[in-house]
Order: C-alpha cells, then structure tokens, then sequence
C-alpha cells in the first residue's frame, strides 16, 4: 500500500468524501486502476435510461428523458408558416436548448449558460444533417391540384395568385429543458428530442373563410363546418434515427456517459452520433489535453455502437407503451 | 487515380489552397497574426496575460477567452460554438500552469469567408500565441476535409466545395516536434503523437469508414501545413529578437 502510493497520499487516514473533494484526480485513478467508477459502474456502461412520452400535455408532441440523474424535457410546438423560397416544399425545425438555473450551480439566473447556445447549434446541426426528419413531410396540404379544385372553385381566374398562399407547411419548434444538468448533457437533450419528434402527431387542420389555416382541437373538428384538409392526425415517420454516446478519454482509459463530476476532473470529451444504420452523424471533440488516436477513436465509435442498440429498444420500448395508453 | 473529382478552381483532390500568414500586424496587441488559405483570410489579436480569471474559471491555471467577430451581423449560435471549439483547442496546446491566474484574449476578426473558415481562425490564433510569446505545449495545425458524395475525400474546400459536400469534417492535429531527445516519447503505442487528435468537428452523414479516411488524409496534409507554419515563424524570429 504504502508502496503504491509514493507521493504519500492521505486517503488512509482522511474520510473519503474529503479526499474526494481534496484530490480528486487521485480519487478517480484509484478507481480506473481497478477498472471500476465511483458510482459502482464499469468503464465502457452508461447509466440507466429512462424515458416517458407526452410529459406536457399542451404540447404537440413531448417527452422527458433521464440518463442517470441527468434529466431533460423536450416538447414540440407546431406553427404554420409559409416556406421559404428557396425550398418551397419543405418545412423546418427550429431547436432551442435551455439552462434554467435550476438545473445547476454552475449557472446564475440572468446569466445565460455558456453550454446552452454551443448545444442548441450542435442538435440542431445534428437532427438536420441525420435527415432523421424528413422537411417534405411537414407539408400540410400535399398536391397542389386537388387543394386549387377544393377550395376556390369559383376564383379560377385569381388562381395563381392565391396559390403561393396555398402552400403551408409547419414550422416546428422544439424547445429542450435541462431540469438537472449530471454531465452527458448532449446525449440526453438529443435522446428527448429524438423522443418527442416520435411522439409527435401533426393536428388536423382547415381553412377559414379568408382562406387561412386553422388547427383544429380534437372535438372542434367535429362542430366545425369547414371541412378538415387532411384526413387525420398523423405521425412523422423517423428514418435512421440519430443516437450519441459522450465519452471521456483519460490517459488510456475510456469513460462512457460521464457524471457531471468526471466532466469537471478530466476534461476531454468526446462526442460521438451514430444513427440507426450505423452511419456516423457527428464526431466531435473540442480541444481537450487527452489526444485521440485511432484506436481510442475506434473505441468510442464500437460504444457508440453498442449504446445505439440499448437507446433504440428504450424508444421501442416507451413508444409501445404510449401506443397501449 | 481511379475516382477522380474535378474540382472548380482545378486542384487535385490533395492540394491546399495558397497559404499566407504574416505576423505583428496589429501595433496595440501583444500579438497578431493574419492567416489565409486561398479566399478565406482571419486577423487573430492575442491580448495579455492580463490579471485575474474569469469567475468560476481555476484561479491556478491561465484562462483563456475567445472573441470572434464576424465579417458582418451580429454574432449568435454559430459564433459561440466556434468560440467554445477555440477556446478549448487553444487551451489544450498552452502551458496554463506557467501563469496561474491569469487571462489571455484571443480575438478573431473574420476577414473574409471561403471556406475551411474555422481550420484558418486556428491556425490564425495559433501564430498569433506564437506572437505573443504565450507558452505553448506545441503548435496545433488545422485542416478542413470534404467528403464527396462518391466517399472521395477533397481536401481544403472552398466555400462553392462545402455546399456540395456530403459530409465535412475539421480536424486539429499537434504539430510535429523534432525531438532534442531521438528516443523521447513522442510515440504513444504505435502511432506517432502527430496523428493524435486534438478536435473534430463534423458536419453531414458519412460512413465511419470515410471518417477515418478523411482522418488519415488530415494527417498527410497537416505535415504540409505544419512545415509552413513552421518555417513562417523562423523566418520571422530574427527580425523580431
């Protein structure tokens, strides 16, 4: 013992949670060295993952995520919009990620969190290049004939005018709440997300006398006398859904889906986003002292890999139980 | 070569666009560094060290601030992204035990955006610590590789090049140090240390594959830029002792 320990630490004599908070660097290498983690986890395992859908009722679509104690509620708000010109059949996203000051001690009221901004950017970088949703599906009314024939029969003449107005497409907002920030904060926002667009049913809508859209609540649609545009509610459909997995490098050891603490000890980071069909979305690492070779990069990929199949049975498993409900 | 990509100014797919870099530009900072790569061109000013951290930074290490300024508008989601990306890169190549509680600023002023814009703010900063006279670990090189949508990796892409992209991937590498010591542990395991990687920043849909070719190229070409930039600052220590 004494040997181990040239630099004569005094974890013999000192109560650990006061080493822990004293020397904690020292603390984590006793625990890597037995290849185990303070919180009675393997290196290469994340923690338990829970998930729950439609946490918001008045919301469109919603879900609240926790990774360990790491907890995230997203929900989507849906809008009608007229496109943008220069992709005029395609709806669009926008994403924001909040840091209440609930969620830490690290963040002040007021003050915004320096990690929110650089999340939002990374998950909405990250949903809209997986192509996890696909924009065209956002569209409203589809087939550009049959709505004309529908709804202005009589104003054959002013047709192309009104057309352009014709086209409306959601808009959908997501907006993600960190309830309680344990480190892994981009692999459990992006799990919630991910959630809630699954949970997320487009609303039925009609149009008003002016020609306009109007979402129709579920017993509205029925008094109403404007008839319906589209049938029913209606799911998005997710193809290759993107999953991530955060992992530390530390000297030699890989640390999957680190607490907030590790994150605070040993800094380096990496982020990696796989989807469904193991196709890499993101690989990211910002600075860090820890240099990745190859083989560490490797390694998180091959977790990454494996996470993916946990976290995807997890949204089977919550998206079954939504559908017994 | 089989797979061919034609591409808009006429490079091969390996070929770097003119680099150019000029230290001591600004008279008020402590250092300044301009650094191009083709169109794209970044002025990096490094302020301090300067008294005291920020709050709820390590009083016992050197902090360091980014501040990026873009060509035009205002600065919001992208240009925090890129500011923590820096901030982070540049403190893992700064020795931040030499000047415990202190701050350095870094601040980037985008000159001109074509491309490969975050690679050249890096390798902007990094002459501009050099500059200062900020003690560095080593030199970070930055390289910016495209993936085409045949899995051929174009290297350096021009701002027409990264909207045809698949998939972009940023890469940071240690700078290779010639080692006083022949027998210095410059290896880790079987790889040299220039191939360890410092940051990654990936944009698009790619197989892993076409990631660690794209990986594999970054390394080849981040020789090159490192020999650059380390003939630029010799070329310029004389004048400056």
């Amino acid at each position: 013992m004494e040997a181990a320990n040239p630099s004569g630490d005094l974890s013999a004599e000192m109560e650990v949670d006061a080493f822990r908070r004293l020397f904690p660097l020292r603390f984590f290498d006793r625990h890597l060295v037995e290849s185990i983690r303070p919180d009675g986890r393997p290196l290469g395992r994340a923690r338990d993952t829970t998930l729950a859908l439609g946490a918001v009722a008045s919301a469109d679509g919603s879900a609240l995520a926790k990774i360990g104690s790491t907890t995230m509620l997203a929900a989507i708000k849906l809008e009608v919009m007229t496109p943008a010109t220069e992709s005029p059949d395609e709806g669009s996203i926008a994403i924001d990620f909040h840091m209440p000051p609930i969620c830490s001690p690290m963040v002040r009221p007021g003050r915004p969190a320096e990690a929110a901004p650089v999340i939002s950017k990374q998950l909405s970088d990250t949903i809209l290049s997986s192509g996890v949703i696909n924009l065209k599906e956002l569209c409203l009314i589809s087939g550009k004939a049959a709505w004309m024939a529908y709804l202005y029969p009589e104003e054959r003449n002013n047709m192309n005018l009104k057309v352009d107005k014709l086209w409306n497409f959601m808009i959908t907002i997501v907006d993600i709440y960190c309830l309680d920030a344990d480190g892994a904060l981009f692999d459990a926002a992006l799990l919630s997300a991910i959630a809630a667009f699954s949970h997320l049913e487009i609303p039925v809508v009609s149009l008003d006398e002016d020609g306009r859209v109007v979402i129709l609540s579920q017993d509205e649609g029925l008094k109403t006398s404007n008839e319906p545009v589209n049938a029913e509610k209606r799911k998005l459909t997710l193809s290759d859904i993107p999953f991530s997995l955060t992992c530390i490098l530390y000297k030699n050891y890989i640390l999957a889906d680190p607490t907030a603490e590790e994150e605070s000890v040993m800094e380096t980071l990496i982020t990696v986003v796989l989807d469904s069909s193991y196709q890499l979305v993101s690989l990211y690492k910002p600075g860090g002292s820890v240099l990745a070779y190859t083989s560490a990069l490797q390694d998180c990929i091959a977790l990454t890999r494996h996470r993916v199949q946990e976290l995807k049975k997890i949204l089977d498993e919550a998206m079954s139980e939504m559908e017994v409900d | 070569m089989v797979m061919e990509v034609d591409r808009v100014d006429g490079r091969t797919p390996n070929q770097l666009r003119p680099l150019a870099c000029s230290r001591n530009v600004l008279n008020r900072a402590h250092g300044s560094a301009s650094w191009s790569q083709g169109d794209t061109k970044v002025v990096a000013a490094v302020y301090g060290p300067k008294a005291g951290t920020k709050k709820g930074e390590n009083p016992e290490k050197a902090c360091i601030e980014v501040i990026w300024k873009t060509k035009t508008g205002q600065s919001g989601k992208p240009e925090k992204e890129y500011e923590m990306i820096l901030r982070r890169t540049l403190q893992s190549i700064c020795l931040l035990n030499i000047h415990p509680n202190t701050t350095t600023s870094v601040i980037l002023q985008v000159v001109n955006d074509d491309g490969a814009l975050l690679p050249c703010a890096i390798n902007a900063s990094c002459a501009a610590l050099v500059d200062a006279g900020i003690p560095l670990k080593h030199l970070a090189v930055a390289i910016s590789c495209g993936v085409v949508e045949s899995g051929y990796v174009i290297l350096d892409p021009s701002k027409i090049e990264e909207q045809k992209l698949k998939a972009l991937v940023h890469l940071v590498f240690p700078n290779s140090v010639p080692s006083v010591h022949p027998k210095e542990s410059s290896r880790v395991g079987d790889e040299p240390k220039e191939h360890g990687l410092i940051s990654s920043v990936t944009h698009g849909r790619m197989s892993v594959d076409d990631y660690l070719h794209s990986l594999e190229r970054g390394h080849a070409a981040s020789a090159k830029l490192s020999a650059f930039l380390r003939k630029n600052l010799q070329s310029q220590v004389p004048s400056n002792a």
